[in-house]
Protein backbone atom coordinates (compact mmCIF):
# COMPACT_ATOMS: atom_id res chain seq x y z
CA UNK A 1 0.00 0.00 0.00
CA UNK A 2 0.85 3.58 -0.28
CA UNK A 3 2.15 5.34 2.86
CA UNK A 4 3.88 8.86 3.68
CA UNK A 5 7.34 7.55 4.79
CA UNK A 6 9.27 10.46 7.11
CA UNK A 7 12.94 9.96 5.88
CA UNK A 8 14.58 13.04 8.27
CA UNK A 9 13.57 16.67 9.13
CA UNK A 10 11.87 18.43 5.85
CA UNK A 11 12.00 14.93 4.31
CA UNK A 12 9.09 12.92 3.13
CA UNK A 13 8.15 10.60 0.54
CA UNK A 14 5.52 8.41 -0.59
CA UNK A 15 6.62 4.69 -0.66
CA UNK A 16 5.04 1.18 -0.83
CA UNK A 17 4.84 -0.35 2.95
CA UNK A 18 3.36 -3.35 4.12
CA UNK A 19 -0.51 -3.55 4.96
CA UNK A 20 -1.13 -3.69 8.23
CA UNK A 21 -2.13 -6.03 10.19
CA UNK A 22 -4.42 -6.92 13.15
CA UNK A 23 -2.38 -6.92 15.97
CA UNK A 24 -4.57 -7.17 18.98
CA UNK A 25 -7.87 -9.02 19.04
CA UNK A 26 -9.99 -4.82 19.23
CA UNK A 27 -7.97 -3.87 16.35
CA UNK A 28 -9.57 -2.62 13.13
CA UNK A 29 -7.72 -1.72 9.80
CA UNK A 30 -9.40 1.19 8.45
CA UNK A 31 -9.05 1.88 4.27
CA UNK A 32 -8.20 5.86 4.48
CA UNK A 33 -10.20 8.34 2.62
CA UNK A 34 -9.34 11.46 4.26
CA UNK A 35 -6.53 12.39 6.04
CA UNK A 36 -4.84 16.04 7.08
CA UNK A 37 -1.89 17.56 7.69
CA UNK A 38 -2.52 19.21 10.89
CA UNK A 39 -0.17 22.36 12.60
CA UNK A 40 1.40 19.94 15.24
CA UNK A 41 2.64 17.71 12.20
CA UNK A 42 5.14 20.16 11.32
CA UNK A 43 6.83 19.51 15.03
CA UNK A 44 7.58 15.95 13.73
CA UNK A 45 8.53 17.02 9.96
CA UNK A 46 11.09 19.83 10.92
CA UNK A 47 12.72 16.67 13.71
CA UNK A 48 11.71 18.46 16.95
CA UNK A 49 10.03 15.60 18.61
CA UNK A 50 12.03 13.07 20.06
CA UNK A 51 12.10 9.53 18.79
CA UNK A 52 10.91 10.31 15.31
CA UNK A 53 12.46 7.52 13.63
CA UNK A 54 12.79 7.29 9.96
CA UNK A 55 10.36 4.88 8.32
CA UNK A 56 7.50 6.79 10.41
CA UNK A 57 4.41 7.65 8.71
CA UNK A 58 2.43 10.54 9.99
CA UNK A 59 -1.45 11.26 9.97
CA UNK A 60 -3.54 11.37 12.88
CA UNK A 61 -6.73 13.17 11.55
CA UNK A 62 -8.27 10.94 9.10
CA UNK A 63 -11.32 9.29 8.13
CA UNK A 64 -12.11 5.70 6.41
CA UNK A 65 -13.85 2.56 5.84
CA UNK A 66 -13.98 0.09 8.20
CA UNK A 67 -11.81 -2.83 5.85
CA UNK A 68 -11.18 -5.50 8.01
CA UNK A 69 -12.22 -6.54 12.18
CA UNK A 70 -10.22 -8.38 14.87
CA UNK A 71 -12.17 -11.25 16.62
CA UNK A 72 -13.25 -9.17 19.68
CA UNK A 73 -14.56 -6.02 17.53
CA UNK A 74 -18.26 -5.69 18.22
CA UNK A 75 -18.96 -2.47 17.42
CA UNK A 76 -17.86 -1.97 13.85
CA UNK A 77 -18.85 -3.64 10.85
CA UNK A 78 -16.76 -3.90 7.56
CA UNK A 79 -17.66 -1.03 5.24
CA UNK A 80 -18.89 1.00 8.63
CA UNK A 81 -17.59 4.68 7.48
CA UNK A 82 -15.76 5.88 10.48
CA UNK A 83 -14.06 9.08 12.14
CA UNK A 84 -11.06 8.10 14.22
CA UNK A 85 -9.92 10.22 16.86
CA UNK A 86 -6.48 11.15 16.84
CA UNK A 87 -5.83 9.71 20.37
CA UNK A 88 -6.09 6.00 20.93
CA UNK A 89 -8.38 5.44 24.07
CA UNK A 90 -9.00 2.42 25.56
CA UNK A 91 -11.97 3.55 27.41
CA UNK A 92 -11.13 1.38 30.47
CA UNK A 93 -8.12 3.07 32.86
CA UNK A 94 -8.87 5.29 35.38
CA UNK A 95 -7.81 7.99 32.71
CA UNK A 96 -10.64 7.49 29.76
CA UNK A 97 -13.24 6.52 33.01
CA UNK A 98 -13.03 9.93 33.94
CA UNK A 99 -13.19 11.27 30.34
CA UNK A 100 -9.41 12.04 30.02
CA UNK A 101 -9.36 10.59 26.62
CA UNK A 102 -6.04 12.26 25.63
CA UNK A 103 -4.47 10.93 28.71
CA UNK A 104 -5.07 6.67 28.40
CA UNK A 105 -2.52 4.68 30.20
CA UNK A 106 -2.56 1.98 27.72
CA UNK A 107 -2.10 2.85 24.63
CA UNK A 108 1.24 4.09 25.16
CA UNK A 109 4.43 2.17 26.41
CA UNK A 110 7.10 4.68 25.38
CA UNK A 111 6.21 7.91 27.21
CA UNK A 112 3.74 8.20 30.79
CA UNK A 113 2.91 11.91 29.73
CA UNK A 114 1.03 11.46 26.57
CA UNK A 115 -1.43 8.72 25.67
CA UNK A 116 -1.15 6.83 22.44
CA UNK A 117 -1.78 8.62 19.06
CA UNK A 118 -1.80 7.96 15.68
CA UNK A 119 1.49 9.17 13.66
CA UNK A 120 3.12 10.85 16.35
CA UNK A 121 6.56 9.56 17.03
CA UNK A 122 7.57 6.82 19.28
CA UNK A 123 7.14 8.90 22.35
CA UNK A 124 3.38 8.87 21.18
CA UNK A 125 3.58 4.88 21.09
CA UNK A 126 5.06 4.50 17.97
CA UNK A 127 1.40 3.30 15.93
CA UNK A 128 1.75 4.55 11.91
CA UNK A 129 -0.70 7.15 11.06
CA UNK A 130 -3.49 7.82 8.62
CA UNK A 131 -1.40 9.69 5.90
CA UNK A 132 -1.57 5.92 4.16
CA UNK A 133 -3.82 3.79 1.92
CA UNK A 134 -4.41 1.93 5.20
CA UNK A 135 -4.20 1.84 8.97
CA UNK A 136 -4.28 0.02 12.11
CA UNK A 137 -6.99 1.46 14.21
CA UNK A 138 -6.50 -0.27 18.51
CA UNK A 139 -9.45 -0.57 20.36
CA UNK A 140 -12.02 -0.12 17.61
CA UNK A 141 -15.07 -0.62 20.19
CA UNK A 142 -14.08 2.81 21.53
CA UNK A 143 -12.64 4.92 19.61
CA UNK A 144 -13.79 4.96 15.88
CA UNK A 145 -17.38 6.89 15.53
CA UNK A 146 -19.72 6.07 12.74
CA UNK A 147 -19.90 9.20 10.39
CA UNK A 148 -23.73 10.15 10.55
CA UNK A 149 -25.21 9.59 7.63
CA UNK A 150 -25.29 12.41 5.27
CA UNK A 151 -22.18 14.45 6.84
CA UNK A 152 -19.69 15.93 4.12
CA UNK A 153 -16.72 13.88 4.60
CA UNK A 154 -14.25 17.16 4.72
CA UNK A 155 -16.16 18.21 7.88
CA UNK A 156 -15.86 14.56 9.08
CA UNK A 157 -12.65 14.37 8.81
CA UNK A 158 -11.80 18.14 10.69
CA UNK A 159 -14.11 16.26 13.68
CA UNK A 160 -10.92 14.41 14.25
CA UNK A 161 -9.08 17.25 15.97
CA UNK A 162 -9.35 20.68 14.66
CA UNK A 163 -12.60 21.15 15.78
CA UNK A 164 -12.70 19.39 19.18
CA UNK A 165 -9.40 21.25 19.69
CA UNK A 166 -10.49 24.61 18.84
CA UNK A 167 -13.43 23.97 21.04
CA UNK A 168 -12.07 22.13 24.39
CA UNK A 169 -9.14 25.21 24.03
CA UNK A 170 -12.47 27.50 24.51
CA UNK A 171 -14.05 24.94 27.07
CA UNK A 172 -10.84 25.08 29.34
CA UNK A 173 -10.65 29.03 28.92
CA UNK A 174 -13.39 28.89 30.91
CA UNK A 175 -15.20 31.67 29.43
CA UNK A 176 -17.82 33.72 31.33
CA UNK A 177 -20.34 36.14 29.26
CA UNK A 178 -19.10 39.11 28.26
CA UNK A 179 -15.05 38.03 28.38
CA UNK A 180 -12.60 39.27 26.27
CA UNK A 181 -10.54 36.18 24.52
CA UNK A 182 -7.23 36.50 23.12
CA UNK A 183 -6.12 33.65 20.66
CA UNK A 184 -2.73 33.65 19.56
CA UNK A 185 -2.48 31.67 16.37
CA UNK A 186 -4.55 31.91 13.11
CA UNK A 187 -3.98 28.46 11.96
CA UNK A 188 -6.70 26.08 11.24
CA UNK A 189 -6.67 24.93 15.74
CA UNK A 190 -6.90 29.11 16.48
CA UNK A 191 -9.70 30.11 13.94
CA UNK A 192 -11.39 27.34 15.30
CA UNK A 193 -10.98 28.19 18.52
CA UNK A 194 -11.76 31.79 18.14
CA UNK A 195 -15.19 30.68 16.60
CA UNK A 196 -16.09 28.28 19.42
CA UNK A 197 -15.21 31.20 22.30
CA UNK A 198 -18.73 32.80 20.99
CA UNK A 199 -20.16 29.65 21.74
CA UNK A 200 -19.60 30.02 25.48
CA UNK A 201 -20.60 33.64 25.68
CA UNK A 202 -17.31 35.48 24.85
CA UNK A 203 -18.11 39.60 24.55
CA UNK A 204 -15.11 39.95 22.43
CA UNK A 205 -12.33 37.73 20.34
CA UNK A 206 -9.23 38.78 19.16
CA UNK A 207 -6.87 37.00 17.30
CA UNK A 208 -3.06 37.79 16.62
CA UNK A 209 -0.57 35.92 14.25
CA UNK A 210 1.70 37.24 11.58
CA UNK A 211 0.30 35.62 8.60
CA UNK A 212 -2.11 38.42 6.47
CA UNK A 213 -4.38 35.98 4.92
CA UNK A 214 -5.04 33.77 7.81
CA UNK A 215 -5.72 36.61 9.60
CA UNK A 216 -8.58 37.68 6.87
CA UNK A 217 -9.70 34.40 7.04
CA UNK A 218 -10.27 34.10 10.51
CA UNK A 219 -11.60 38.03 10.59
CA UNK A 220 -14.58 36.63 8.45
CA UNK A 221 -15.03 33.16 9.66
CA UNK A 222 -14.98 33.66 13.03
CA UNK A 223 -16.03 36.39 12.79
CA UNK A 224 -13.52 38.34 15.27
CA UNK A 225 -10.71 41.48 14.90
CA UNK A 226 -7.31 40.24 14.00
CA UNK A 227 -4.07 41.74 14.00
CA UNK A 228 -0.41 41.08 12.81
CA UNK A 229 1.93 41.12 15.48
CA UNK A 230 4.69 42.07 12.95
CA UNK A 231 2.88 45.55 12.98
CA UNK A 232 3.06 46.25 16.57
CA UNK A 233 5.93 47.02 18.98
CA UNK A 234 5.44 44.66 21.87
CA UNK A 235 1.86 42.46 21.11
CA UNK A 236 1.34 42.70 24.87
CA UNK A 237 1.19 46.45 25.39
CA UNK A 238 -0.68 46.55 22.17
CA UNK A 239 -3.20 43.70 23.65
CA UNK A 240 -3.59 45.48 27.51
CA UNK A 241 -4.07 49.12 25.66
CA UNK A 242 -7.22 47.36 23.49
CA UNK A 243 -8.34 45.63 26.77
CA UNK A 244 -8.66 49.24 29.03
CA UNK A 245 -5.06 48.29 30.02
CA UNK A 246 -5.84 45.54 32.57
CA UNK A 247 -5.36 42.32 29.87
CA UNK A 248 -7.98 39.85 28.59
CA UNK A 249 -10.06 37.25 30.53
CA UNK A 250 -8.86 34.68 28.68
CA UNK A 251 -5.42 34.24 26.32
CA UNK A 252 -5.33 30.70 24.24
CA UNK A 253 -2.28 29.71 23.34
CA UNK A 254 -3.34 27.98 19.29
CA UNK A 255 0.41 28.16 18.53
CA UNK A 256 3.21 25.94 20.39
CA UNK A 257 6.07 24.92 19.48
CA UNK A 258 6.50 26.56 15.93
CA UNK A 259 6.09 29.67 17.58
CA UNK A 260 7.36 32.87 15.62
CA UNK A 261 7.54 36.54 16.76
CA UNK A 262 10.86 36.42 19.41
CA UNK A 263 14.77 35.75 18.02
CA UNK A 264 15.49 34.45 21.23
CA UNK A 265 12.90 31.75 21.76
CA UNK A 266 13.10 30.74 17.57
CA UNK A 267 16.77 30.16 18.02
CA UNK A 268 16.95 28.45 21.62
CA UNK A 269 13.63 26.12 20.58
CA UNK A 270 13.33 26.13 16.84
CA UNK A 271 16.92 26.01 15.76
CA UNK A 272 18.93 24.52 18.69
CA UNK A 273 16.55 22.65 20.14
CA UNK A 274 17.85 23.59 23.56
CA UNK A 275 14.52 23.91 24.52
CA UNK A 276 11.27 22.13 23.77
CA UNK A 277 10.17 24.79 21.10
CA UNK A 278 9.54 28.06 20.46
CA UNK A 279 7.08 29.63 23.51
CA UNK A 280 6.72 32.69 22.10
CA UNK A 281 3.31 32.72 22.17
CA UNK A 282 2.95 31.16 25.71
CA UNK A 283 4.85 34.13 27.09
CA UNK A 284 2.55 36.48 25.41
CA UNK A 285 -0.33 34.73 26.45
CA UNK A 286 1.03 34.93 30.39
CA UNK A 287 1.66 38.45 29.96
CA UNK A 288 -1.29 39.21 28.50
CA UNK A 289 -3.69 37.91 30.45
CA UNK A 290 -5.45 40.14 33.41
CA UNK A 291 -4.72 39.12 36.79
CA UNK A 292 -6.33 35.97 37.87
CA UNK A 293 -7.29 35.35 34.43
CA UNK A 294 -7.38 31.86 33.00
CA UNK A 295 -4.50 31.10 30.17
CA UNK A 296 -5.91 27.65 27.89
CA UNK A 297 -2.89 25.73 25.94
CA UNK A 298 -3.51 23.45 23.23
CA UNK A 299 -0.61 24.22 21.49
CA UNK A 300 1.88 21.71 21.10
CA UNK A 301 5.52 21.41 22.80
CA UNK A 302 7.93 18.85 23.09
CA UNK A 303 8.54 16.82 26.36
CA UNK A 304 11.59 18.64 27.85
CA UNK A 305 11.53 22.41 29.24
CA UNK A 306 10.52 25.75 28.13
CA UNK A 307 11.43 29.48 29.08
CA UNK A 308 8.01 30.85 30.46
CA UNK A 309 7.59 33.25 32.59
CA UNK A 310 6.33 31.21 35.19
CA UNK A 311 6.71 33.89 38.41
CA UNK A 312 4.51 35.91 36.79
CA UNK A 313 1.67 33.51 36.67
CA UNK A 314 2.22 33.00 40.65
CA UNK A 315 2.33 36.70 40.81
CA UNK A 316 -0.73 37.23 38.61
CA UNK A 317 -2.70 34.50 40.19
CA UNK A 318 -3.52 32.82 36.58
CA UNK A 319 -4.80 29.28 36.29
CA UNK A 320 -2.86 27.02 33.20
CA UNK A 321 -5.58 24.83 31.54
CA UNK A 322 -4.17 22.86 29.43
CA UNK A 323 -4.32 19.08 27.78
CA UNK A 324 -4.50 17.42 24.17
CA UNK A 325 -7.96 17.00 23.57
CA UNK A 326 -10.44 14.66 24.68
CA UNK A 327 -12.34 13.97 20.73
CA UNK A 328 -14.96 11.09 22.06
CA UNK A 329 -15.74 13.20 24.78
CA UNK A 330 -16.59 16.25 22.68
CA UNK A 331 -17.73 14.30 19.71
CA UNK A 332 -21.67 13.72 20.25
CA UNK A 333 -21.68 17.92 20.78
CA UNK A 334 -19.83 19.11 17.88
CA UNK A 335 -21.61 16.45 15.91
CA UNK A 336 -24.24 17.76 16.53
CA UNK A 337 -23.34 21.50 15.91
CA UNK A 338 -22.19 20.65 12.46
CA UNK A 339 -25.32 18.68 11.87
CA UNK A 340 -27.07 21.68 12.85
CA UNK A 341 -24.84 24.56 10.62
CA UNK A 342 -23.75 25.98 14.13
CA UNK A 343 -20.03 24.97 12.81
CA UNK A 344 -18.50 24.81 9.26
CA UNK A 345 -15.30 23.42 9.80
CA UNK A 346 -14.90 22.07 6.22
CA UNK A 347 -14.40 25.52 5.29
CA UNK A 348 -10.82 25.80 6.58
CA UNK A 349 -9.95 23.15 3.86
CA UNK A 350 -8.37 24.72 0.95
CA UNK A 351 -5.57 22.40 -0.79
CA UNK A 352 -7.15 18.38 -1.83
CA UNK A 353 -3.74 16.81 -3.04
CA UNK A 354 -3.39 13.58 -4.08
CA UNK A 355 -1.48 11.34 -0.91
CA UNK A 356 1.13 10.34 -3.94
CA UNK A 357 2.14 14.58 -3.82
CA UNK A 358 2.51 14.42 0.54
CA UNK A 359 6.05 16.07 0.13
CA UNK A 360 4.72 18.94 -1.63
CA UNK A 361 1.77 19.25 0.49
CA UNK A 362 4.10 19.53 3.51
CA UNK A 363 6.34 22.40 1.95
CA UNK A 364 3.07 24.02 1.03
CA UNK A 365 1.80 23.86 4.61
CA UNK A 366 4.97 24.47 6.35
CA UNK A 367 5.68 27.55 4.33
CA UNK A 368 2.09 28.65 4.32
CA UNK A 369 2.35 28.50 0.30
CA UNK A 370 -0.51 29.54 -2.03
CA UNK A 371 -2.46 30.97 0.92
CA UNK A 372 -2.66 27.49 2.69
CA UNK A 373 -4.82 27.19 5.44
CA UNK A 374 -5.52 23.44 5.91
CA UNK A 375 -4.54 20.54 3.19
CA UNK A 376 -5.96 17.12 2.99
CA UNK A 377 -4.40 14.44 1.19
CA UNK A 378 -6.55 11.87 -0.47
CA UNK A 379 -5.38 8.42 -1.17
CA UNK A 380 -5.83 7.09 -5.21
CA UNK A 381 -9.27 4.56 -4.18
CA UNK A 382 -11.04 7.86 -2.84
CA UNK A 383 -10.27 10.08 -5.83
CA UNK A 384 -12.17 7.60 -8.13
CA UNK B 1 -16.90 4.79 46.40
CA UNK B 2 -16.08 6.78 49.13
CA UNK B 3 -18.76 9.95 49.66
CA UNK B 4 -17.77 12.74 51.61
CA UNK B 5 -20.01 11.38 54.63
CA UNK B 6 -18.19 8.35 55.19
CA UNK B 7 -14.43 10.17 54.94
CA UNK B 8 -16.33 12.49 57.40
CA UNK B 9 -16.38 9.46 59.76
CA UNK B 10 -13.43 8.21 58.36
CA UNK B 11 -11.51 11.62 59.78
CA UNK B 12 -13.30 12.66 62.74
CA UNK B 13 -10.17 12.70 64.99
CA UNK B 14 -8.82 15.67 62.63
CA UNK B 15 -10.51 18.82 63.92
CA UNK B 16 -12.41 20.60 60.92
CA UNK B 17 -11.62 18.21 58.67
CA UNK B 18 -13.69 18.85 55.13
CA UNK B 19 -15.43 21.88 56.91
CA UNK B 20 -14.59 23.86 53.28
CA UNK B 21 -14.59 21.21 51.18
CA UNK B 22 -17.01 22.95 47.85
CA UNK B 23 -17.14 19.72 45.26
CA UNK B 24 -17.90 22.70 42.59
CA UNK B 25 -14.49 23.84 43.18
CA UNK B 26 -12.86 21.85 40.12
CA UNK B 27 -10.77 23.52 37.57
CA UNK B 28 -10.46 20.55 35.92
CA UNK B 29 -14.67 21.08 35.17
CA UNK B 30 -16.29 19.59 32.83
CA UNK B 31 -12.99 18.01 31.02
CA UNK B 32 -12.54 15.42 34.22
CA UNK B 33 -15.08 13.31 35.54
CA UNK B 34 -14.17 13.08 38.93
CA UNK B 35 -14.06 9.64 40.17
CA UNK B 36 -12.09 7.62 43.02
CA UNK B 37 -10.57 5.08 40.71
CA UNK B 38 -7.85 7.65 39.95
CA UNK B 39 -6.25 6.89 43.64
CA UNK B 40 -6.44 3.00 43.32
CA UNK B 41 -3.02 2.39 40.73
CA UNK B 42 -3.71 -0.26 38.11
CA UNK B 43 -7.22 -1.02 39.72
CA UNK B 44 -9.59 -1.57 36.44
CA UNK B 45 -9.79 -4.26 34.61
CA UNK B 46 -6.89 -4.09 31.83
CA UNK B 47 -8.02 -4.30 28.01
CA UNK B 48 -6.31 -7.76 26.73
CA UNK B 49 -2.88 -7.46 26.52
CA UNK B 50 -1.40 -7.32 22.55
CA UNK B 51 1.58 -9.95 22.21
CA UNK B 52 5.04 -8.43 22.53
CA UNK B 53 6.38 -10.19 19.68
CA UNK B 54 8.49 -7.33 19.25
CA UNK B 55 11.08 -5.30 20.68
CA UNK B 56 8.93 -2.25 22.88
CA UNK B 57 10.99 0.33 24.55
CA UNK B 58 8.96 1.23 27.97
CA UNK B 59 9.22 3.83 30.00
CA UNK B 60 10.55 2.76 33.39
CA UNK B 61 7.73 5.66 35.18
CA UNK B 62 5.58 2.52 34.25
CA UNK B 63 5.69 -0.73 35.59
CA UNK B 64 4.12 -2.89 32.70
CA UNK B 65 3.93 -2.71 28.23
CA UNK B 66 0.63 -1.13 27.60
CA UNK B 67 -2.37 -3.18 26.46
CA UNK B 68 -1.95 -1.63 22.97
CA UNK B 69 1.48 -0.59 21.43
CA UNK B 70 2.56 0.62 18.04
CA UNK B 71 4.63 -1.39 15.88
CA UNK B 72 5.84 1.36 13.57
CA UNK B 73 9.88 1.05 13.33
CA UNK B 74 11.48 -0.74 16.26
CA UNK B 75 15.16 0.07 17.73
CA UNK B 76 17.60 -1.11 15.16
CA UNK B 77 21.24 -0.47 14.38
CA UNK B 78 23.12 2.51 16.18
CA UNK B 79 20.36 4.78 16.72
CA UNK B 80 18.58 1.86 18.34
CA UNK B 81 21.71 1.13 20.67
CA UNK B 82 21.34 4.72 21.68
CA UNK B 83 17.63 4.59 22.29
CA UNK B 84 18.05 1.73 24.64
CA UNK B 85 20.33 3.27 26.27
CA UNK B 86 17.76 6.54 26.60
CA UNK B 87 15.36 4.40 28.51
CA UNK B 88 17.68 3.73 31.33
CA UNK B 89 16.37 7.25 32.27
CA UNK B 90 12.44 8.34 33.42
CA UNK B 91 10.91 11.02 30.97
CA UNK B 92 12.00 13.71 33.74
CA UNK B 93 15.38 12.97 32.60
CA UNK B 94 17.29 14.59 30.13
CA UNK B 95 19.44 11.91 29.76
CA UNK B 96 16.41 10.11 28.62
CA UNK B 97 15.38 12.67 25.63
CA UNK B 98 18.57 14.31 24.61
CA UNK B 99 19.84 10.83 23.69
CA UNK B 100 16.76 10.31 21.88
CA UNK B 101 17.30 13.30 19.75
CA UNK B 102 20.81 12.49 18.54
CA UNK B 103 19.70 8.75 17.78
CA UNK B 104 17.33 10.68 15.74
CA UNK B 105 19.88 12.31 13.75
CA UNK B 106 22.31 9.40 13.26
CA UNK B 107 18.88 7.41 12.33
CA UNK B 108 18.39 9.95 9.53
CA UNK B 109 21.99 8.75 7.63
CA UNK B 110 21.03 5.24 8.78
CA UNK B 111 18.03 5.64 6.48
CA UNK B 112 20.08 6.98 3.45
CA UNK B 113 22.59 4.15 3.69
CA UNK B 114 19.64 1.96 4.04
CA UNK B 115 17.98 3.26 0.90
CA UNK B 116 21.46 2.90 -1.02
CA UNK B 117 21.75 -0.19 -0.07
CA UNK B 118 18.53 -0.85 -1.11
CA UNK B 119 19.45 0.65 -4.91
CA UNK B 120 17.62 3.88 -4.01
CA UNK B 121 19.12 7.31 -4.65
CA UNK B 122 17.26 9.47 -2.33
CA UNK B 123 15.82 12.07 -3.77
CA UNK B 124 15.99 15.23 -1.82
CA UNK B 125 14.60 17.83 -4.46
CA UNK B 126 11.37 16.06 -4.47
CA UNK B 127 11.44 14.35 -0.40
CA UNK B 128 11.83 18.16 0.28
CA UNK B 129 8.32 19.09 -2.16
CA UNK B 130 10.48 21.64 -4.15
CA UNK B 131 7.78 21.27 -7.28
CA UNK B 132 5.54 23.15 -4.99
CA UNK B 133 8.47 25.54 -4.18
CA UNK B 134 8.76 25.94 -7.98
CA UNK B 135 5.24 26.69 -8.51
CA UNK B 136 4.39 28.56 -5.52
CA UNK B 137 7.48 29.93 -4.31
CA UNK B 138 9.88 30.09 -7.45
CA UNK B 139 11.35 33.63 -6.79
CA UNK B 140 12.74 32.76 -3.56
CA UNK B 141 13.21 29.16 -4.99
CA UNK B 142 15.71 30.78 -7.49
CA UNK B 143 17.40 33.23 -4.42
CA UNK B 144 17.98 30.16 -2.70
CA UNK B 145 19.78 28.19 -5.64
CA UNK B 146 21.21 31.52 -6.59
CA UNK B 147 23.40 31.78 -3.38
CA UNK B 148 24.05 28.21 -2.87
CA UNK B 149 25.91 28.17 -6.31
CA UNK B 150 27.40 31.44 -5.15
CA UNK B 151 28.64 29.93 -1.78
CA UNK B 152 29.81 26.52 -3.43
CA UNK B 153 31.50 28.35 -6.43
CA UNK B 154 33.07 30.20 -3.60
CA UNK B 155 34.50 27.69 -1.89
CA UNK B 156 35.64 25.55 -3.98
CA UNK B 157 37.54 28.40 -5.59
CA UNK B 158 39.30 29.34 -2.70
CA UNK B 159 40.04 25.26 -2.31
CA UNK B 160 41.90 24.70 -5.37
CA UNK B 161 43.84 27.87 -5.08
CA UNK B 162 45.20 26.68 -1.80
CA UNK B 163 45.90 23.28 -3.12
CA UNK B 164 47.83 24.62 -6.47
CA UNK B 165 51.59 24.65 -6.49
CA UNK B 166 52.55 28.06 -6.18
CA UNK B 167 54.55 29.50 -8.91
CA UNK B 168 58.10 30.77 -8.63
Amino acid sequence: MLAMNYRGPRRVRIDSKPYPEIKHPEDAIVRVTRSCICGSDLHLYNGNVPDTRVGSTFGHEFIGIVEEVGPEVHKLKIGDQVLVPFNIACGKCSFCQQGLYGNCHESNTEATAVGGIFGYSHTAGGFDGGQAEFVRVPYANFGPTVIPSGMDPDDAVLLTDVVPTGYQAAEMGGIQPGDTVVVFGAGPVGIMAARCSWLFGAGRVIVIDQVDYRLEFVRNYAPCEAYNFKEMDDPVVFIKKMTDWLGADVCIDAVGAEAAGSALQTITGRKLLIQAGSATALHWAINSVKKGGIVSVVGVYGPTDNLVPIGNVVNKGLTIRANQASVKRLLPRLIDHVQNGILAPKALITHRVPLEDVADAYNIFANKLDNCIKPVLIPPSARS
Amino acid sequence: METIQTLAEKYTHIRGWGIDADPKNDPTYPIKNRTDAEQRGYSWQRPTQQPIDTEVLRSIERPNVSAVFGTSVPPSGLSGQIRRFAFRFSESEYGHWLPLLLADRVNVVEGIIDDVRQGIVPNIFAEKGMLADWKYNRKNLLQQVLIGAVVTTTILTIMSRTKSPRRA
